[in-house]
């Protein structure tokens, strides 16, 4: 196994034993994040990001800073130096002599694999449209690890949209390449997983699947609640959103009739699909989720430098 | 209807009835400058109609089109008066540059300096996949 050098593009690139590997450096730097506070040092980052998303570039910024390394770039390719028009073959081949890692965020799906052809430097998909985004996947496995200990043999629920949801999508496909993983599909109709997905992972993985319209038929019997957003306009009609919609929203109550050990997850930000009376629940763990996500990319950072 | 045999060149035959326009346009054979026949609607034993074009004097065409239009359809190589050889036609199992990616959020459709590239993924659906962004796009 050697990651030193490599891109990230799609959780795909990644073998179980890879991720393992990028797992266990992380849950080590959480518990002796001094230890760490050096080894990127005289290392820059680039960040590229083509659109702006704030939580996902700090969270590469705080890796590598907590590193002890640098972080160079742009939050919108609007207001930055990269001209109009420019492929980004031309754009990768430039700015890879001012980084030795890059992470990139592009609206256009596949942006990050075409630049990934060009660079030389490692380049990490920071989210490509509604295609990939491989190091929340990596942040949601360590979470999972982190409260449950493992990665295999979990019933996971999925709430909200999951067919325009690239988290779920991700998360989904790697989980399923664990032995014996049981998924509960819950969204309305119009929202289910895609077709195609769903033949994927029934033809390549022995996972079971069981669709759902409400969070009521899953929620007893899961060990991780993954919560998504569930946008009013991806309901077909009005009729169908109001019979639904306070079916995925998690409360209190509903909280009841979870197990004990659940936790429940979300990428954030949330709207309104986790009442702020869950929070105080210990099984809520979606802020911790997100602090992790420094420590997996302090992780991967290290692996794609190949810092020992 | 008769149209004269070719001495050299390219015969296209077993086109399925109406893709022959497609291959037409598609392979650009209009701008070629060599002789060019369109037979549509032939009657056919095997295939009730078919297609057909010919082509004088010229070979190279691009086979990976024409299994992507038709991958059921015949070439031959004509040279003096008859068949030199038979080339084989299949759907291609990699596409580069001959059809756009459906999906509108793909880079392989905003990106200056991308051409397009697909790998095949159903035969029977005659489907593939996006190299950039991993949508489907169906061919025909
Ligand atoms: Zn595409």
């Amino acid at each position: 196994m050697q990651l030193k050098g490599r891109h990230l593009i799609s959780p795909n690139d990644l073998t179980l034993d890879e991720i393992d590997a990028i797992l266990r450096l992380a849950h080590d730097m959480r518990q002796n994040r001094r230890a760490y506070a050096d080894s990127c040092r005289g290392s820059i980052l680039g960040t590229l990001f083509y659109e702006p998303s704030t939580r996902t570039k700090l969270s590469f910024e705080s890796a590598m800073l907590r590193l002890g390394g640098q972080v160079l770039g742009f939050a919108d390719a609007n207001t930055s130096a990269v001209a109009k028009g420019e492929s980004i073959a031309d754009t990768i081949r430039v700015l890879d002599g001012y980084a030795d890692v890059v992470v990139m965020r592009h609206p256009k799906e596949g942006a990050p694999k075409l630049a990934a052809r060009y660079a030389r430097v490692p380049v990490i998909n920071g989210g490509d449209g509604g295609h990939q985004h491989p190091t929340q996947t990596l942040t949601d496995l360590l979470t999972i690890d982190t409260y449950k200990g493992r990665l295999h043999g979990l019933r996971v629920a999925f709430c909200g949209d999951l067919k325009f949801g690239r988290t779920v999508h991700s998360l989904i496909e790697t989980l399923a390449r664990y032995p014996e993983s049981k998924f509960f599909l819950v969204s309305p109709e119009e929202l289910v997983l895609p077709e195609r997905l769903k033949q994927h992972l029934g033809r390549s993985f022995s996972c079971e699947m069981i669709e759902c319209r409400r969070l009521e038929e899953a929620l007893p019997y899961v060990d991780v609640l993954y919560m998504t957003r569930i946008q009013r306009e991806r309901f077909f009609n009005e009729a169908d959103y109001q019979r639904l919609k306070n079916s995925y929203i998690l409360d209190a109550g509903k909280m009841r009739e979870a197990q004990s050990d659940m936790i429940v997850m979300h990428p954030l930000p949330r709207v309104n699909e986790i009442a702020y009376e869950v929070d105080k629940d210990d099984r809520a763990v979606y802020f911790p989720q997100a602090e992790l996500g420094v420590y997996v990319r302090m992780s991967l950072i290290l692996h794609l430098l190949g810092v020992n | 209807m008769e149209v004269t045999a070719i001495k050299a060149g390219i015969v296209i035959d077993h086109i399925a009835a109406g893709k022959g326009l497609l291959i037409f346009n598609k392979l650009n054979l209009a701008a070629l400058g060599y002789p060019v026949v369109l037979l549509m609607n032939v009657s056919s034993q095997r295939m009730g109609k078919k297609d057909i074009i010919k082509i004088e004097n010229f070979t190279a065409v691009d086979t990976a089109m024409l299994g992507l239009i038709d991958p059921n359809l015949t070439v031959n190589v004509i040279e003096n008066c008859g068949v030199a050889r038979k080339v084989c036609v299949t759907t291609p199992a990699i596409v580069k540059g001959l059809f756009a990616c459906k999906n509108p959020r793909c880079v392989a459709n905003a990106d200056p300096d991308v051409s397009p590239t697909f790998h095949l993924h159903d035969e029977k659906t005659r489907s593939y996949v996006c190299e950039y962004c991993e949508e489907l796009t169906r061919v025909n």
